[in-house]
Order: structure tokens, then sequence, then C-alpha cells
């Protein structure tokens, strides 16, 4: 590891002990409404000052970091399962089960996955806990972000088919389905990892975008989204630069998972 | 000879642009910019429903009968005069003679004919036809000359003249269909998308007192812009000259900035409110229905949620309780002896313990030993309206109750209340549009289709709805407005009284026009900012981007 | 010779026509999916007239009878398919305008986006990879990468909102976007091709760098670059659409959520075709000039 990348670690682990421990740092309940100073700036009883209904800026900005964090890797998880799953059987196959699995990669994303996410959101049932509806919001996400690791996965996987300890195993008669599993597949184990730990930050980053479109976490449970969809008033960020803290924890996290994990180049 | 023609040719050729200038300077009030929040669905001003389409009909459309909305009375239009019948089933207009349409085409008793009678086809489906729709029946229209016409309904119409306000009057014979205009401006060019221009028509038949032609303005460019950060920016920036419904928060900015540009008109007619599901079959667990039909369940939520906080915070005091479904910014239908809503959460505590309820540890029980926990559902997007119900959250908390939120794009949350029923509360606004009571008919019968609380009843479920029904038939056919007024003023109770809707507030009328727009008297009614846009001129500043 | 030459490009011209075939057959695939998604969606044929109290009943009983919501599924296949190879794309439930001039309008408006898009975030790209190569230094590698980390954390909903406020156009939201994923790969292309023993050997030889540049490095990372290209253009194309939504830009993107919220169903039956083939023939293009690369190092 270099020392950037230590450093980026170190970073990463402080965060998560922070959010870990939030309710030891920050007793205030992240719903409680503060209704006589809405609005207001960092002080010794909020020190990073209230939302719009008097809410602790801190105590929101914790706990939206345990939505985020917590969740983010199990959908990354399954992502990279499924693509996983899809990229070596396409790769180690090839032929017209490749080019399939391909287009239809291709193809899933150009699809209205934001509707899909509407529609879900709009058939659950009123009563589901605001925490379940989350975990059900990144477990869509999960099943509908593989496509990007696909390609990746497909291409190692072809490289690995016409290496020559597969061709060894062929010829010694082992099965695909063995021959996947034994040998590709513990081959590609090093780019499974770098799939999963790059998917953990997209996935933040998605649970972002969509909780400013509309489609994240309800109120009042916080998300770092959720807590962005003040920067809809980009002009009142001069008067009141804290509420960029956020933000910057988001770019923080993000940058911190990037320099981390190993670079990733294009293999076609 | 020929040298003095040349010379006379020469001078006239040379003053000729101070003649056309002088008429022009005084004519050329400039173009008005501003924004439309959607795309126009119709310029057909028969079939408009949304608030883009219903701008151009405002300032293309000619009308019989205007409703001044800064004073709230009735002013001549096209007809110079009109008559209503004792019935209340015919009203006879005297036309004012002489007048043409924008391309040219006279205008004449025939058009206001050809109009009504497109208007009450019962194929049209129209929300402005189906206001005069009063019962079984056809419309029948005479025009016993070029200058009068009379319209028969098959039963009286409530309210009728001032209905005419959104009647545009159409062409029967010109070849241009819908865009021939009678009003102020005609729409001159529309880019899908972009914007709509609309230019000054020369055949406009008003004037000012001074015997000057109106409009002033030369024309008006209407940009599409969905995005109300955008169009804040861009009137910051004075690349619009106004915003016509401004949100609280815009308005707050803006009145540190320019106090002068920022305007309240005090409270509008639209409401925020909350219902429960009444409806028997609705999807919902029994208990919960049975906590949504007790009168006093409603009432103390009702009592337990605190309105002057909503006010504050969520609009920064730009709102006002509201007592019922009038507000009152209606000066005439606005029933003033209603109670004002008291924030009372130990009051509410009596009441739902007098209903059978229990606190226990911190947590209400009906008499079942049901938990009380329900959800709200309102539609994404709305800032707002998820902070309101974030803050009845905390209200209702101190009594014991929790209340989640869902919120749901509108066409889910139309489905849920409109044809599955499968919600337990909802919080919505209303958009009032008509100051008289009977534009409420479909609200307020038990048995149509916007009684959100418990729609289509075959009879009203309820003494208390039986009563508001006789009511609205009452006041539908009364003729006279003091018998309606009664009539109206006791609905306004029996809705405080039982709380199917529990009104929350009114908010401001607020509105933003820049310095440089001359003649803007914002009011209270749709639409605030440009309802008088025959006489707004820009002043010399006019230039875009010039505003101070 | 000749028509062995002949025979190669016609041998090519058939392999582009069923390509395009698949294609064509995989964007109608995803825009019936689409179809089937909005038609069984809660809130399909509701409409926000129907909280208007002034439509009597009957009007209100009228609209919801009307046929097109009614149809089932398979014949709204039927009609689709059918009305498309006469060139009808029908009309949006939601604007009440023929489908086909909606697309004609907002395309080119997406289309000069991504273009502008596409370039500015290549040229910064480029520029920022080669001069990195040509200096090698440290301070400047760390700048680099921390400024293409830190774009690449942005929500693109922040880029959006950040180019409204500053009055960006569009095209310079999604160059923000694309611009952190190209950088790193372009730079790490033109690095390892620049450390090829024959870019040594010129520099031993003492080539010049901008010799060494154009007529060494660039033509051995040119085959993977052209299939980034490929790949950026569907990112950018991807990222047009919610950076539009949120930017109000009068494009597809914004066509595409406006159709979603309303359910419009021909409308996104449309926009979905078009989206699926244009990402289709990009990632095509981004594998063809892939695969082509692994054979020329083969």
């Amino acid at each position: 590891m270099s020392p950037l990348q230590k450093v980026a670690a170190i970073i990463l682990c402080m965060i998560f002990a922070l959010m870990v421990l939030a309710t030891i740092f920050v007793p205030t309940p992240y719903a409680r409404q503060f209704r006589d100073v809405p609005n207001t700036g960092p002080s010794t009883a909020h020190p990073l000052g209230t939302d719009a209904l008097g809410r602790d800026s801190l105590s929101r900005l914790l706990y939206g970091s345990r939505v985020s964090l917590l969740l983010a890797p199990a959908a990354a998880l399954l992502s990279t399962m499924i693509a996983a799953l899809l990229g070596s059987a396409a790769g180690f196959l090839g032929g017209w089960f490749e080019r399939i699995v391909l287009a239809v990669t291709d193809l899933s994303l150009a699809l209205p996955w934001l509707f899909l996410l509407l529609t879900v959101r709009a058939m659950l049932p009123l009563d589901v806990p605001p925490m379940v509806s989350v975990i059900i919001a990144f477990l869509m996400m999960g099943l509908l972000g593989w496509q990007a690791s696909v390609r990746v996965i497909c291409a190692a996987a072809r490289g690995v088919r016409d290496s020559d300890f597969l061709l060894l195993a062929r010829s010694s008669g082992c099965r695909p389905a063995r021959l996947l599993l034994r040998h590709v597949a513990p081959n590609l184990r090093p780019l499974f990892y770098a799939q999963f730990w790059i998917s953990i930050p997209l996935f933040i980053l998605t649970e972002a975008n969509l909780s400013i479109l509309g489609l994240g976490v309800m109120e009042p449970m916080p998300s770092w989204g959720n807590l962005l969809r003040g920067f809809e008033n980009f002009s009142m960020l001069g008067a009141n630069p804290w509420r960029l803290v956020p933000l910057i924890l988001l770019v923080i996290v993000v940058m911190c998972f990037q320099l981390v994990l190993p670079s990733q180049e294009v293999t076609q | 000879m020929r040298r003095v023609w040349m010379v006379l040719a020469l001078i006239l050729v040379l003053c000729w642009p101070a003649f056309v200038s002088s008429e022009s300077a005084v004519q050329s009030g400039g173009e008005l910019h501003f924004c439309l929040r959607g795309e126009p669905k119709t310029f057909n001003p028969m079939l408009v429903e949304e608030d883009a389409s219903e701008t151009i009909r405002y300032l293309t459309g000619g009308v019989l009968i205007r409703l001044n909305r800064q004073t709230q009375a009735l002013e001549r239009g096209l007809a110079v005069s009109w008559k209503v019948s004792p019935d209340g089933r015919t009203i006879k207009f005297i036309l004012r003679t002489g007048l043409h349409f924008s391309d040219g085409t006279p205008f004449t008793s025939e058009d206001v004919a050809y109009t009504m009678k497109a208007l009450m086809d019962p194929q049209l489906h129209s929300p402005t036809g189906d206001s005069f729709r009063s019962g079984e029946g056809q419309v029948i229209v005479q025009t016993p000359s070029t200058d009068s016409v009379v319209v028969t309904f098959p039963a009286p119409v409530a309210g009728l003249e001032r209905l005419f306000d959104q009647v545009a009057i159409l062409s029967a014979h010109s070849p241009k269909k819908e865009m021939a205009v009678l009003g102020p401006f005609y729409v001159a060019d529309y880019a899908p998308g972009s914007f709509v221009l609309l230019r000054r028509n020369m055949n406009y038949w008003k004037k000012d007192k001074d015997g000057k032609p109106l409009p002033y303005l030369d024309s008006i460019r209407l940009d599409i812009q969905r995005n109300r950060d955008i169009e804040l920016l861009r009137f910051r920036r004075g690349e619009i000259h106004l915003i016509d419904v401004l949100d609280a928060e815009y308005f707050d900015r803006l009145q540190k900035e320019t106090p002068a540009v920022a305007h309240d008109a005090g409270p509008g007619l639209d409401s925020e409110f909350v219902w429960f599901n009444q409806v028997p079959t609705a999807p919902v667990a029994e208990n919960k229905k049975t906590w949504f039909r007790t009168t006093e369940f409603r009432k103390a939520i009702s009592m337990a949620i605190n309105r002057a906080d909503l006010s504050r915070v969520i609009f920064s005091g730009h709102a006002h309780p509201a007592l019922g479904p009038v507000s009152p910014a209606n000066h005439f239908w606005f029933n003033s002896s209603l109670p004002v809503p008291q924030y009372d959460f130990a009051g509410a505590l009596r009441l739902l313990t007098e209903a059978g309820f229990r606190l226990d540890g911190g947590t209400l029980h009906d008499s079942s030993g049901n938990r009380v926990e329900f959800t709200v559902i309102t539609n994404s997007g709305n800032k707002s309206r998820e902070q309101m119900v974030a803050m009845i959250q905390q209200d209702l908390s101190q009594i014991g109750i929790k209340v989640n939120l869902v919120t749901l794009d509108f066409p889910s949350l139309i489905e849920r209340i409109t044809r599955t029923y499968d919600y337990e509360a909802c919080l919505l606004g209303l958009v009032n549009t008509d100051l008289d009571p009977n534009s409420q008919m479909n609200v307020w019968l038990s048995s149509a289709e916007n009684h959100q609380w418990n729609p289509k009843q075959a009879k009203p479920a309820t003494a208390w709805e039986a009563e508001l029904d006789r009511l609205m038939h009452a006041q539908a056919s009364a003729t006279s407005d003091k018998k309606r007024k009664a009539d109206w003023d006791r609905v306004q109770q029996i809705v405080a009284e039982q709380q199917p809707f529990i009104y929350l507030l009114n908010k401001d009328a607020m509105s933003a026009v820049s310095p440089v727009v001359v003649g803007s008297s914002p009011s209270v009614l749709d639409p605030h900012a440009f309802w008088n846009a025959e006489v707004l001129r820009l002043g010399p500043d006019r230039v875009l981007g010039a505003q101070k | 010779m000749k028509v062995f030459k002949h025979e190669k490009t016609a041998k090519l011209f058939r392999r582009a026509l069923r390509r395009l075939l698949f294609f064509f057959c995989l964007g109608i695939g995803g825009a019936l999916f689409s179809a089937t998604l909005v038609r069984f969606a809660p809130g399909y044929g509701v409409q926000e007239r129907e909280l208007d109290p002034r439509w009597s009943t009957q009007s209100i009983e009228a609209l919801r009878q009307k046929p097109a919501l009614q149809e089932g599924l398979a014949s709204f296949y039927f009609h689709y398919l059918s009305a498309l190879a006469h060139g009808d794309l029908g009309e949006s439930d939601s604007l009440k305008r023929p489908v086909r001039e909606l697309l004609r309008q907002r395309l080119p408006v997406t289309g000069n986006s991504v273009a502008g898009g596409l370039g500015v975030a290549w040229l910064a790209a480029a520029l920022l990879a080669s001069l990195g190569l040509a200096s090698r230094n440290w301070i400047y590698e760390a700048s680099s990468t921390a400024f293409s980390s830190l774009l690449l954390s942005l929500p693109s909903a922040v880029v959006a909102m950040l180019a409204v406020h500053l009055r960006a156009p569009i095209f310079c939201a999604i160059s923000v976007v694309v611009f952190p994923r190209l950088y790193r790969y372009v730079r790490s292309l033109l690095v390892r091709s620049y450390d090829q023993p024959h870019v040594l050997a010129a520099r031993a030889r003492g080539i010049g760098s901008g010799a060494i540049f154009w007529r060494h490095v660039l033509p051995v990372a040119a085959p993977p670059l052209l299939a980034l290209f490929g790949v950026s253009f569907a990112i950018a194309f991807g990222a047009a659409i919610p950076i539009e939504a949120l930017c109000d830009s009068p494009g597809l993107g914004q066509l595409a959520w406006q159709a979603a919220l309303s359910r419009d169903l021909p409308l996104i039956v449309n926009v979905t075709f078009v989206v699926c083939l244009v990402m289709l023939v990009a990632n095509s293009f981004a594998d063809l000039a892939g695969r082509v690369f692994a054979g020329n190092t083969q």
C-alpha cells in the first residue's frame, strides 16, 4: 500500500467509527425538531447548525452516513455476485452466449430503471417501516447495477479461457461447470474483490442522485442524498457555508474509496 | 415645380419617423417576459385544464364578463350589459358592436352562439363546459340580433355570470379557428419546449381612459421553465420580469435583496389539508377505519397540529391557519364566524380519552388495545408538504400517535385515492380558481368523485353528509345570493364541526414583479401578477438584465 | 485480387447489416419491455385532471373509458409495431403531440449537449494525460489524480444543480461527469504505450518527444482509445438524461423524465427505443474496436 492509500484507509476507518458511535457523539435524535431555531448556523448546541425544520444537522449527517455506508456495500455485493456469474459465464463460454449477454447488458443500461424504481416504490405496502423501504431501494440498486462490472469480468474471463492451465484442465476431461467454478472463478477472484470495492462508492453516489430526484430515503430518515437536496438553492451556500459539510464528507468518502482501491484499466 | 415636389417628398421622408415613432412611443410598451411552468397542452380555450394553457387563454381570450381580480367584482367585457332571469336559467347579453377578431373577422352574436353550443356539446368534456352543467337537457342559444344573445340552461346555474369569465369567445367563421382571438394578445409563435410568443392584438376593443388603444405592451414572451430555482435565478438576473407564484422561501430571499420586487397580497384561495380514508370497502384495517370515522378522533388530530408552527417554520409566516374550505381572501363567501383552530394537545388527549382511547407509556392505544399508528401519503417532489408531514409527525407524537410518511409520484397517489382507496390518510392541497362555492359541488356532494374521504356514495353514509348534500343542492338552485350565502355558511360550519378535511393552512399569494414593470398591482386571485396585462408596460430601463 | 476484395467488402457489409438488424430487434425488445413495465405500473391510466372538482362525473367516466387506456398489452404491441412499420410513432398522451415531432425537436438538443460534453471531456483528458506524460512529476500526478477523483465523487445531480446556478451550458455538466472516467483510462493507456520497448528505443535514438508521441505512442494507444470512445459516448448519453431533467433542458432526458412521471406510454416506449439503439451502437463500436486491438496485439 502506498502512503496515500494508507492515509485514505485511515480516514475511511475514522469515518466508519464516527458513524457507528454516532449515538455517543450526538445523542440528539435526528428527527427531533427544535422549531425555535430553524436554519441556524453552528452553535454549541448544534455544531453544524440546524436544517429548515430545526433538526440538528450533525445528527442527521451522522445517521445519514450510516444508511449510505452500511447499505451501499450490501448493494455492491449483490451486484458483484450477479456480474460475476454472468460475466465469467459469458467470457468462458464465448460465442453467441457471450454476444447475447453483452447485448442484454447494453440493453439494460438503456432501459428506464428510474421508472422501475418509481414503480417498486409505489407498489410497496404503506405500512412498511422506513428502514425496510430503504433496504428495498438499495436491493433494487444492487439488482440493477451489475452492468458496469459485467464487461470487465467478461473480458478477464476471456483471457483466462485461453490460458494454458485451462487448456490442460479441459484436455484432462473437466466438465465446463467444474472448469468455470474451480479454475476460472478463483483466478478472477481479485477482480471480483476489486469490482466490489469499486461499486461501493458508485452506489453511494447513486443513492445520492436518487434522493435528489425524490426517489430515495423518506422523511424523517436522513441520508446523504436527502441532505444534498438543499443544494437546489446554491445561492444560500454563500451565506451558510456549513451546509457544504454533507457534500464535503461524501466527496471525501468516495475519494478515499477510489484511492484505496487498485486502479481499474480498460480490458476488452 | 418638380424640384418643389422633390423637396416636399424629402421633408416628408425625413419627418416620417417622427410621426411614426411618436405614436409607437406611446404604444410601445416593450416585451414582457415571464415563465410558464409547463408545456401548454392546447390553444383551444374550451379544452383548457392546466395552468400553462389557462395563462394563454387569459391573455388571448376575449370574454363577455370579466372578473376584476383586485376588486372581485364583475366588469363588462365583450358584453356591455347582461341580465339573468329570476329563475337563474336564462342570461341575456347585449354585445359591443363594431369589434373584430385578431384576424379581422367581425364579431357578432353568432360567434357567441357558436362558442356556447360547442362548449355545451356533451361530447366535449371540458372543465369549463362542465361548470355550466346544472342538469340534464339541452342548452338553448338564441341570437335575436347581431348584438344580442340569449342562453337558456335546463336548470338554474348558480353564480352564472361569474362563469363567463372563463369562456373565451371563438370565431364561427374565421379560417384560423381558435387562433383568431378577441383578447389583448394573440399567439404569434410557439416553439415547443421553449417559448410561446404573444403579440399585441391590434383589433383589441379596449382603450384606456385617455382613449389610447390597449394593450400597451408590444408582446409577451412566455418561456417554458419548470424548474423554480432557474426561474428565480433568471428573475434576479433581469431575464424575466415577473414570477406569478412565488414560494415563501424565495420570497424572503428576494425581499432581503430588493424589497420592492417581492409582493405578498395576503392569504390566497389555496389551502393545504389532510383527510382520513373513510371508504367502507377500503383495504385498511377495520380498527383504523373505526378511528377515521370517529369525529372526536379527527377533531383531536386537528387540535394536536400546531398550525402556527407550520406557518412560521415552513412558510416563514407567509401562510395562515385555515378555518375551512373558504379562505378569508374570498370576501363574500368566507364565513367569518368560524372558530379559529386552536393548538391544544391536552384538549386533544381529552377528546381521545372520551372516545375510548388511552395513553399508555407515551403510546396511544384504542379501546381494543391497538397502537394508534397510521400512514400519511403525499406527492413526492413537494418539499413543503413533506415538511408539513414531518412536523405533524412530531406534533402527534406528543399525544402518543405514530405517523409514517410515504411520498408517491402523482399518478400512483391519484390511483390510491380515487381507484383502489389503498391509503390511510392523505395530505394534499386545493387550488381554488373560482370564488363561487358551486365550483366545489363535486367535493361536498356525497355521490361525487371528489368527495375524497368517501366518494361516490350511493346514499349519504352519515346524517351530516346528508345535510351537506341538501345544503349544496339548495345553494345551487337558490337565486338570491343572501340565501346561497346562508346555505354555504352552514356547510362551512358543518365541515368545521365534523373535520372530514382537516384544513391546515391558506398560503399567501406571493409574486415577484420587476421594478421596470409599470402598472402592476398583484392580487390574491389568479393570475396574481399579470391579471391586468393590458395596462402593463415596461419603464425606461426595459432592456433585460437592467433590473436593479 | 479485385474479386477477393469485393467479396470481403460484401461480407463486411452483410455482417454490418446483420448487426444493425440485431440492434433494431433488441431496441424493439427493450421498447416493448418498457411498455409492459408502464402498462402494469401503479398509476397507469390515471390523470391529474381527475382531482379537478370542475369535471362532472360523466366527463371523468368518459376519460377513464378512453379506448387507448383500455387496450390490452398484446393489442398495444400489435398496433405499435404495425404503426412503426409505417413510420408512425404515435401521439404523446401527456403533451398531445406526435412523438415523432417531439423526438425530432429534442434529439438535436441532447445530441449537441452530448457532443459538446464529449468533446470537452476528451480534450481535457487528452491534454492533462499528455502533460502528465511529458512532466512525469509526482506533484502533477497527485494533483491531477486528486482533481479527477474529486470530480468523480460529485453526484451527477449536484453537478447539474451547480450548472444551473452558474448558468453553465448542459454540455459542461456532461463533460464534468465524463472527464474523470476518461482521464484515468487515457492516462494509463498512454503510460503503458509510452513504456513500450520500441518507444524506449526511439528515445535512446534521440527522437524528439513530439515525434515520439505522435508516431510511436499514439498509434499503439489508438485502438483501445477508439474502444473507449464508444464507452464514453454511452456514459455521456446516460449522464445527459438525469442532467437534462434537473437542468430543465428541452432534450431527450427531460422528455423521458416527464414521460415516466405521467405514465405516457407512447412516449416512454419510443424514447426507450431510441436510447437503446444509441447505447447498443455505441457499445458495439467499443466492443469491435477492442476486439480489433486484441487481435492486432496477438
